[in-house]
């Protein structure tokens, strides 16, 4: 058995060193980037929540609220010192592991990616040196306005680097060179790009549903040890209506128009996420299943009658084209991956509603700080947002597959030709070592963060 | 229009040697200028609240290259891929180092990051220095413009080099000495006690170190990129810029205050950069065998939209960060103390 086992792990390894520096190149990326991103979601919605109990602090000059925010502060900290150092190599990894998509594309996204470092990065860590450092001398006012400066800095940047990814997902405002390099035509086109319009507030909605669900679970936790039981209730209140404000809006309007680009402009996506081999009149929506690629056919499926249709194109007798229409080079190249992601990621946010709804009416009839029940479910929610998040970029990334640029550039053509397997392997094992201390380390941080409390924060 | 981005481009590195070399030079000196705890904080103090905007400079100006000069950010950055991921992983070490270490008081904790610190320093200016030497000696381009270069061959700069050869680790060295004297000023103009006096004493040193090796470093240079003493004959006016190194260097000896030095020293980095930059141009990544292959300013630019746009929201945009970052340095300017607003 376990000889098995080790036989088994030596030949997968085999095959990822083998096989293709292809695939150790996306890993890279893959493994980096999803890591990255479970500190700036938290960030980017915290630093919105931080805005809102500063602004109830100088609204009623109640020192509570104060309070409140400096405690947050701590953990936005270290999130944010997480997401920095974590960041970096992601600008970098476009030059190091993807040269010919850089030489090919990067006049065009060069400019989004140059502009989130101009334009937000350095708002950004002034406002927060001076937010974190600078509270005795800059005043309330000053204080509330280095608090806003922040959020602003943080979104900006989450605007930048969307419209990097609509672009790759929907390339417009471009033209082809007399070589066949694409030149930036417009930059209007490249940043108002019909694809961020969706994307961009759907993605931070996630980022403050993140937020919002740990400023709940925390609150609720300390309610649940009846500690810092002041601290609690508001962090429960004020975190759960931004987790019902987000877990509404990434639904409807921003997830329902996002569903709507990718049937516009990635209908072979469409197909793939949602399972539906066979093109149907009516087509049904699928709850669970598991895709086979190999039969053309989805397992043990769970089926809503024609709601694919009624959803997609607003008909119930809608035609919705399935997989089989169109030629496999053209699929993406890890279907069932894809159909998981989104499942995971549309199911997650159904059940956010529900819980959020729910605590929302028990908060309304002012029973939910008593409710054990309750502060236990919004406790035990603090990671799903995580995972919802990362299900959605999955959903978005692996949907623009087998494109690098959707329709312009196929992946395979865009790996630096010269950065061998084994170079690229090196350094992706360097930063799974890497990355696994850090995480240790940050989950110890915060936790002593959170065991210390609010209280012990002044 | 590449020319302009060409200066530009330029004008980032050197802000942000200058800004973020600062903060490295700390780190390097850091276990020895600082001794005890209340030296060694003062020293995190005073780049606690701007080392991470002065990192900035980086992704800013490796946004600029990205758009600007797309060709090169390919060639270079999958050519240098071994050393950048180490760089990457450096900083983060660095960054990681100076945000944990206030959390948690106890005698390894401490320690610990305080070693992370100051050993990621030194070996990011190691490191940055042969990067800036690998650039100077140029790289075995091929027809398409692409490289792969291993950490080191034979350590000679001949036809397969390796990121290290001697002349690259020379310049390594250089660029630790100049950062070390950078940082030694920067931790006695902003320090007191103590710690001054012992900061002051180590920039003394350094600077010699410092003479010596620009000296060094020049002729190994001249020898290895005859480009650069083409441009000098062919352009008089390029001698403005060691000119500025010299000023620089001669200030920081000269000025008997704590804070001209420094930013005598901010006009050395920022003369021999320029130097450099003006020395290998029309280049930016020479070839080491074939002069035809090397990598140009125009060879690896653009379109000309992307450059004219990119300039009418670039220069706003830097200025609003020049701004922030001057009133950062103003906000938290003068002496630090050992208690109160540095630490989170």
């Amino acid at each position: 058995m376990l000889r098995g086992c080790a036989d088994l792990l030596w030949r997968t390894m085999l095959i990822v060193v083998m096989d293709s520096a292809l695939l150790v190149h996306r890993l890279h990326f893959a493994f980096t980037i999803t890591f990255h991103y479970l500190f700036p979601q938290l960030t980017m919605g915290l630093a919105l929540l931080i805005v809102v109990l500063k602004t109830i602090a100088l609204k009623t000059g109640d020192e509570h609220y104060n309070h409140a925010a400096r405690f947050w502060a701590k953990i936005f900290a270290i999130n944010f010192a997480m997401g920095v150092v974590t960041g970096i190599p992601m600008e970098f990894q476009f030059g190091t592991n993807w040269s010919r998509f850089s030489r090919a594309a990067g006049g065009v996204i060069g400019q989004t990616l140059a502009m989130e470092g101009v334009y937000s990065f350095f708002l950004e860590s002034s406002f927060l040196g001076l937010f974190l450092f600078g509270e005795k001398s800059l005043g309330r006012v000053g204080h509330w306005f280095a608090a806003v400066a922040v959020w602003a800095g943080s979104w900006l940047s989450g605007f930048f680097i969307v419209a990097t990814d609509a672009w790759m997902q929907h390339p417009v405002g471009y033209k082809l060179g007399p070589g066949g390099e694409i030149q930036l035509d417009s930059l209007w086109g490249l940043l108002l790009n019909p694809w961020v319009l969706w994307q961009y507030p759907h993605t931070m909605m996630g980022a403050l549903a993140t937020g919002s669900f740990v400023m709940a679970g925390i609150g609720a936790f300390y309610l649940l040890l009846r500690r810092d039981e002041k601290y609690g209730r508001t962090f429960v209140r004020i975190g759960l209506l931004g987790a019902l404000a987000s877990s509404v809006l990434l639904l409807f309007p921003t997830g329902d128009q996002q569903g709507k680009n990718v049937a516009r402009h990635q209908p072979v996506t469409l197909a793939a996420t949602e399972g539906l081999f066979q093109t149907a009149r009516g087509a049904p929506m699928a709850i669970l299943g598991q895709p086979d690629t190999n039969t053309g056919r989805l397992d043990n499926p769970l089926l809503l009658p024609k709601v694919l249709s009624m959803i997609t194109y607003g008909r119930w007798a809608a035609e919705v084209k399935g997989l089989n229409e169109y030629p496999r080079d053209l699929w993406p190249d890890n279907t069932p991956l894809l159909f998981y992601s989104f499942h995971i990621m549309v199911g997650l946010g159904t059940i956010f509603i529900a819980i959020t709804v729910l605590c929302g009416l028990a908060l309304w009839r002012g029973i939910l700080y008593e409710s054990r029940p309750l502060l236990w479910l919004l406790t035990l929610a603090m990671p799903f947002p995580y995972i919802a998040n990362t299900a959605g970029w999955l959903t978005a990334e692996l949907g623009r597959q087998p494109w690098l640029i959707y329709g312009l550039m196929r992946t395979e053509h865009g790996v630096s030709p010269h950065v061998s397997a084994g170079n690229a392997l090196f350094t992706l094992l360097g930063f799974m070592g890497m990355y696994t201390v850090l995480g240790i380390l940050f989950l110890w941080l915060v936790q002593r963060e959170i065991a210390h409390g609010p209280e012990a924060a002044q | 229009m590449s020319f302009i981005w060409y200066c530009l481009v330029a004008l980032m590195i050197a802000g942000y040697v200058i800004l973020d070399g600062y903060d490295i030079g700390a780190g390097i000196v850091h276990l020895f200028v600082a001794k005890g705890e209340d030296e060694r904080k003062m020293v995190l103090q005073s780049i606690g609240p701007v080392w991470d905007g002065n990192e900035v400079w980086l992704l800013a100006g490796g946004g600029t290259l990205y758009f600007a000069f797309p060709g090169l950010y390919a060639s270079s950055f999958s050519g240098f891929y071994l050393p950048l991921m180490v760089v990457l992983w450096l900083l983060m070490i660095r960054g990681i180092s100076i945000e944990f270490r206030n959390h948690l008081d106890n005698a390894a904790w401490k320690p610990f990051w305080d070693t992370g610190f100051a050993v990621s320093s030194i070996l990011l200016a190691v490191f940055f220095g042969a990067a800036l030497g690998n650039v100077v000696r140029g790289v075995p381009l091929d027809q398409a413009g692409d490289f792969f270069l291993p950490f080191w061959t034979d350590f000679q700069p001949g036809a397969e080099p390796g990121i290290l050869d001697w002349y690259t680790i020379l310049v390594g060295v250089f660029a630790l000495a100049t950062l070390t004297l950078h940082g030694a000023l920067w931790v006695r103009y902003r320090a007191s006690g103590d710690l001054n006096i012992r900061a002051a004493r180590l920039a003394k040193r350094s600077w010699i170190a410092v003479l010596l090796l620009t000296a060094l470093t020049t002729l190994a240079s001249f020898n290895i990129q005859p480009q650069i003493l083409q441009n000098f004959a062919k352009y008089p006016v390029g001698y403005i810029f060691p000119a500025l190194a010299l000023a620089g260097l001669a200030g920081v000896y000269l000025f008997k205050d704590e804070m001209k030095p420094f930013l005598s020293s901010c006009v050395f980095i920022a003369g021999m950069l320029t130097s450099a930059a003006f020395g290998i141009f029309p280049y930016v990544l020479p070839s080491n065998s074939d002069p035809a292959k090397g990598l140009t300013i125009w060879n690896t630019a653009p379109a000309e939209y992307g450059l004219r746009v990119g300039l009418i929201w670039w220069l706003p945009g830097m200025a609003l960060a020049i701004a922030y970052s001057t009133y950062m340095h103003r906000k938290f300017s003068g002496k630090v103390g050992t208690g109160g607003y540095g630490s989170h």
